[in-house]
């Protein structure tokens, strides 16, 4: 991690949870007394386009927006945009990336192609990603807004500070007002963790 | 949020630069806060309406929101507005009168810069206003800052009875860090006092303050060159000292973290001696600032040199990317080291993926229909139904500020140009946009007899900047009952005829396209309101989902041009129609579980393939 301070780029596309991931990796990182900054490019307050959150923390913390090629760990939400965004990623950053296509209204009308192998292309590209389909696992858990989670778990050893953090600060998300939900999460958690450790 | 509000004195919060001006805000017992919204600045006042003993409101438009707060100051009581920086220009008339009149009670105007245009039709500089208006400009870097900077604007603004302008931008306004709050101190204004020489700026009243707001920028200036809002921060590496404000000072730190840099918190009046100070201890002076070349313009006139826009851009967000490479060239060869290399790998191509219009939205029919429409010039306006000018509609010929598309249509009409003889003219604008700025450009149609047919799309919600409430839903800003206004009463009494205005369901396209049609074939100013809420706040009702019956659609392609985003293109084809010509074919499906059933794609099947989801 360069200079202490661990930079993660979160990707996907408007209205998929994209915000909340990173919102919930800061509280993590807060709750470790770590300085945290968080910053997003949503364009316009539109459904459907590109979403970027940046979230950077370690002992000190300037700039919130992370420099091409220094991001340690790329989370992608939705494939075309983990291959949009991948040149942030440092030599030796991890690709999380759920392999869900979602195709823009522009490309389903023929006037750009959604690329064939998307993954495929960021792995030639030189990065390490590993890739599954986090959509299977919400479903099978019985909803696909768990994909959030999943995505979280999947990071969760990558991160400078126990897996067990991140989990718990998901989980107290829940606790209070949606305790029916606390142990579908946790369980979404796990299942992520272990989809990572296979992809 | 609410955690944010009960947050006790001195813990940790993590606040957008948004939140933390609002917390502030009510930590400085402001009574009065206005604005309209606008993006970066909307959660400005969302979050300010959530904390309890503040008058909070969303006015029609910047220029009223600013009147608000100058009355709420007139009665001694602390106010705030806020707004995004094209607000300001609207607010402008007001502001450059404002600085006459002075604030008794404490005022902050919180002005937010889109730097680098994530949702704005310009970028500009709001720190102009500071050098305008006559007014001290503070510059917050994040939003412990702002929050910071918010609560000495208010003592400032006392001190020397002005308002104080808060310049934020994107990246103070929408980045989250870490803030420490305090307590909330009461404030109370000590009521109105008399004094037509001071509120009534008759031009012999105002001619005996022009010299007062002079002085005090003077004494401003003195404040600023030993303010500790600017900050000298050391460093060992003096072959470069920087001079910079808001967020760029952060970009600068990180990117060279050994050079001495000189952080203009309070950066107009600007401390030119501080600076002059700063420069002899350094080998060359470069100003890192955004976007404009404000403080590197008046240094270089007080004879520094200095480097700023000529290595650096002049437009968008600057940042340790941007600056690394263009400071490490102006040091030499000798730091390359210093300088990273070129980014590790390129950006790989991938389609671009706009926003689009929701699924059902009730700006869909309205486009739909424009977009069938031939020799029609569409004069366009600021909100979501902005994006008629992308694909699949192409129906927006103009857009330029708000309200603009009223007189712009009337100039269209009264301009035309040879080959624009047979056209008709039509303008298309959103509920709220109208009630901002477009009344009055209606009443101008109205008033010189315009041939021009307006689209009032009443969508009950400003839509584009998150769905705050306006006159039209009948809801205030915490959600509780306001009066609703009556769009047909209200174009009438600008002088519309009764029998040319029309309210139509956008989500019938036949009545839709039936009404344009008639009202644009009559020379006389005509009014359209479309009726159908936004998808996304609470008025707004789901009906039945839709599907696609694969076996009963042709491929036609016609409810692809409604560009609702949930319609998706399964396969492709080709077909040789009796005539010899080849068309295209397009099957489709639909994303069912993003469908909330308008139906506008069924009107346009003349297959009947569309059908309730089962």
């Amino acid at each position: 991690m360069n200079n202490n301070t661990t930079n993660i780029l979160v990707v996907g596309t408007g209205g998929q949870g994209v915000m909340t991931a990173a919102e919930i990796l800061a509280q993590a990182a807060i709750g470790q007394g770590l300085d945290v900054k968080k910053t997003e490019v949503a364009g316009m307050a539109q459904r459907g386009g590109v979403v970027s959150s940046h979230v950077r923390f370690g002992p000190k913390v300037l700039s919130p927006e992370i420099v091409v090629g220094e991001a340690d760990i790329l989370v992608g939400f939705e494939a075309a945009e983990a291959m949009r965004w991948c040149h942030y990623l440092r030599p030796g950053g991890v690709g999380m990336v759920n392999t869900l296509r979602l195709t823009p209204p522009i490309v389903s009308v023929g006037l750009f192609d959604y690329p064939a192998d998307p993954i495929g292309e960021v792995r030639a590209a030189g990065v390490r990603v590993h890739d599954f389909d986090a959509g299977a696992i919400a479903r099978q858990l019985g909803a696909l807004n768990l994909v959030n989670t999943v995505m979280l778990g999947a990071i969760a050893d990558l991160l400078p500070f126990p897996a067990d953090v991140l989990k718990e600060c998901i989980l107290d998300r829940f606790r209070v007002g949606k305790p029916q939900w606390v142990e579908v999460n946790a369980r979404a958690f796990d299942l992520g963790r272990a989809a990572a450790k296979t992809a | 949020m609410n955690a944010v509000i009960k947050a006790p004195a001195a813990t940790r919060q993590f606040l957008s630069g948004n939140e933390a001006v609002a917390r502030a805000v009510w930590e400085c017992g402001v009574k009065v806060a206005a604005a309209y919204p606008g993006t970066p600045a909307s959660e400005m006042l969302e979050s300010v309406a959530r904390y309890p003993d503040i008058y909070a409101e969303w006015s029609v438009n910047e220029k009223v929101s600013l009147e608000v707060a100058i009355g709420a100051s007139m009665t001694g009581s602390r106010s705030f507005c806020c707004m995004k920086h094209v607000g300001m220009n609207v607010a402008s008339d007001a502001l450059m009168t404002l600085t006459l009149t002075g604030t008794p009670g404490g005022m902050v105007i919180a002005i937010a810069d889109d730097v680098g245009m994530s949702s704005s039709q310009n970028e500009q500089d709001s720190r102009y206003w500071g050098r305008f208006a006559h007014l001290p400009i503070l510059e917050p870097a994040d939003s412990q800052e702002a929050y910071a900077m918010t609560k000495r604007a208010y003592a400032l603004s006392e001190q020397f009875q002005c308002p104080v302008i808060l310049r934020m931008t994107t990246r103070v306004c929408h980045v989250k860090c870490l803030v420490v709050g305090g307590e909330r101190e009461a404030h109370q204004g000590a009521g109105f006092v008399k004094d037509p020489t001071r509120w009534v700026m008759v031009p012999g009243n105002a001619k005996r303050r022009l010299p007062m707001q002079l002085q005090r920028e003077a004494d401003l200036l003195a404040v600023a060159e030993q303010s500790d809002l600017n900050v000298l921060d050391e460093g060992s590496d003096r072959r470069i000292g920087f001079v910079t404000s808001g967020p760029a000072a952060m970009h600068v730190r990180e990117a060279f973290p050994d050079m001495p840099m000189l952080k203009l918190g309070m950066s107009w009046p600007l401390p030119v001696e501080k600076v002059r100070a700063f420069a002899a201890t350094v080998e060359r002076l470069v100003v890192v600032e955004e976007t404009e070349p404000l403080i590197e313009t008046e240094l270089r006139a007080a004879g520094l040199s200095v480097l700023g826009k000529e290595i650096l851009p002049r437009i968008g967000e600057l940042s340790p990317a941007v600056l690394r490479p263009r400071i490490g060239k102006l040091l030499g060869e000798a730091v390359v080291e210093e300088v990273p290399a070129a980014p590790v790998r390129p950006a790989l191509e991938v389609f671009p993926r706009p926003p689009t219009m929701c699924p059902a939205c009730p700006h869909l029919g309205v486009y739909f229909t424009l977009s069938q429409m031939k020799n029609v010039i569409i004069s366009g306006d600021i909100g979501c139904y902005s994006l008629g000018v992308g694909h699949p509609w192409n129906s927006l010929d103009s857009l330029v500020s708000m309200g603009a598309s009223m007189g712009i249509a009337l100039g269209l009409d009264k301009g035309r140009g040879k080959s624009d003889e047979n056209k008709k003219v039509l303008a298309v604008i959103g509920d709220s946009t109208f009630m901002h700025m477009g009344m009055t450009g209606l009443l101008d149609i109205t008033y010189h007899g315009g041939n021009v047919t307006v689209l009032i799309l009443d969508n009950r919600t400003v839509g584009m900047t998150g769905g705050q409430n306006t006159p039209a839903n009948g809801r205030d800003i915490h959600g509780n009952p306001a009066p609703r206004i009556d769009f047909v009463k209200l174009v009438e009494a600008l002088g519309v005829r009764r029998e040319r205005i029309r309210e139509v369901d956008p989500y019938e396209l036949p009545t839709l396209f039936k009404a344009l049609r008639e009202e644009t074939k009559i020379e006389e100013p005509s009014v359209i309101i479309t009726n159908r809420p936004c998808v996304l706040i609470e008025d707004y009702v789901k009906r039945e989902q839709l599907m696609v019956e694969e076996d009963r659609c042709t491929g036609c392609g016609t409810c692809i041009e409604v560009g609702c985003p949930a319609i998706l293109v399964t396969r492709r084809g080709k077909e040789i129609k009796p005539n010899g010509r080849e068309v295209d074919l397009s099957f489709v499906r639909i994303e069912t579980s993003a469908c909330t059933g308008c139906n506008l794609c069924v009107q346009t099947c003349g297959q009947k393939a569309i059908v309730p989801a089962v």
